[in-house]
């Protein structure tokens, strides 16, 4: 394949579609393109933790089974939910073999699932990627303060951590590429609340005020991240503690330096103001 | 309060959990880093505690395995290599094997505006 199987999951084609138009189109310009599972499930958001709670291992396992099938190793996720469920769901796999044996049974009607497909988030690929990613930025993001937000689902459990767990780096390697000042938050691993939004925004609210007060009181511009759960909740929230910060998708910031069109649609808080005094957009 | 002690509560976590209780020295690591220790009725080493004494109803009636909402956090720092966020998750199950649905579809609010991983999450693990 040219560029990479990509999985969406649940919320990339509705809630969090800036994400994945402003993905593809910078993983187009970049000459991977991201090309769409014919067919998949939705992993299920959060992993099932039990030992003996086999079927909700079900949805992912398909995915990659269907991965398998349309001949790939390799499986791109953009949503770190996504990444988290389908990575500790192939870890098990390889772990328990008598599970995979169970699971293959079960799905009867789908070929055998090998446990040999790869699940990568989008930022493993592009760090891999610094110098094209610098040939590509024609619109360097000068003078924009940027402070990365990570959350949790990339880095935990360590078992399945793209990063290291306790000081990542990956945002801050490609924001400087882009030209962004990296503005460091000390709360940039910190659960935002995750889906206590549902029915605990009480406990959101105050998690989102901790993590964009260290943002804002550091003097950043914006907030970047790839988490569509705690983009929610970061833009959403911090409004009731009465901060108007932008959360934009880090892959938004890329095409912006790509001198891409980008929508910025779903935003809560508008990021084209302060974007436009920041002489980023005209 | 004198705790009627129930040792099959015990084995049934460290069953579902894959997970050592008594391997916690009750350091504290995990409270002190947990992002949500302040909603916590009992703070997680001291669920560990009633775990192993089969304070089966003193944990049940606290609330501190719905307010985990599994970031792994305490997972990766116990000193113990404890998978804390499993132990916590057995305990939610345990109750949710009840029929004890901890949201009801029909009471949330802004439905229209949550991204659906919110959903299916919350669903996940608040519902058996």
């Amino acid at each position: 394949m040219e560029g990479y199987l990509y999985y969406p999951g649940c919320t990339l084609k509705t809630k969090a579609s800036d994400y994945e138009k402003s993905a593809m189109a910078v993983m187009e310009a970049l000459g991977k393109p991201l090309v769409e599972m014919d067919d998949w499930y939705c992993c299920g958001a959060v992993q099932s933790l039990t030992t003996d709670d086999l079927m909700h291992q079900i949805a992912p396992v398909r995915t990659m089974c269907c991965a398998q099938e349309q001949g790939e190793t390799e499986l791109v996720t953009l949503c770190d939910m996504c990444y988290n469920v389908l990575k500790q769901a192939n870890l098990r796999m390889r772990e328990k073999p008598q599970d995979l044996e169970t699971l293959n049974e079960f799905l009867d009607e789908d070929p055998d699932y090998r446990g040999e497909v790869e699940v990568f988030h989008l930022f493993e690929i592009l760090r891999k990627m610094g110098r094209e990613i610098s040939k590509k930025t024609v619109k360097p993001l000068d003078g924009l303060r940027i402070s990365p937000y990570y959350g949790c689902m990339l880095l935990r459990p360590t078992e399945i951590a793209m990063d290291d767990t306790e000081n990542p780096k990956v945002m801050e390697e490609l924001l400087e590429v882009l030209g962004a000042q990296v503005i460091d938050n000390p709360k940039r691993t910190e659960c935002c609340g995750s889906y206590h939004t549902v029915n605990r925004s009480d406990i959101v609210e105050k998690r989102v005020k901790a993590i964009v007060a260290r943002a804002v009181d550091d003097g950043a511009d914006a907030i970047a991240l790839s988490c569509p759960l705690c983009q929610f909740n970061l833009d959403y929230h911090q409004r009731s503690a009465g901060y108007d910060i932008p959360v934009l998708y880090l892959t938004e910031l890329m095409a912006l330096a790509f001198g891409l069109e980008v929508g910025m649609e779903k935003h809560w808080i508008d990021p084209k103001k302060m974007l436009k005094e920041k002489k980023i957009l005209e | 309060m004198k705790v009627k002690p129930d040792p099959a509560f015990l084995e049934k976590v460290e069953e579902l959990s894959g997970q050592s209780v008594n391997a916690c020295i009750r350091c504290g690591t995990c409270s002190a880093g947990c992002p949500f220790v302040d909603e916590m009725e009992v703070l997680p080493e001291r669920v560990f505690k009633k775990i192993v004494l089969g304070d089966r109803e003193g944990i049940l009636k606290g609330n501190t395995m719905w307010i985990c909402a599994a970031c792994f956090t305490c997972s990766v720092r116990c000193p113990r290599d404890i998978d804390i966020a499993r132990i916590m998750e057995a305990v939610r199950q345990i109750m949710l094997r009840e029929n004890i649905d901890m949201v009801d579809i029909t009471k949330i609010e802004n439905m229209e505006i949550l991204p659906q991983l919110a959903v299916v999450g919350c669903f996940r693990k608040e519902t058996g």
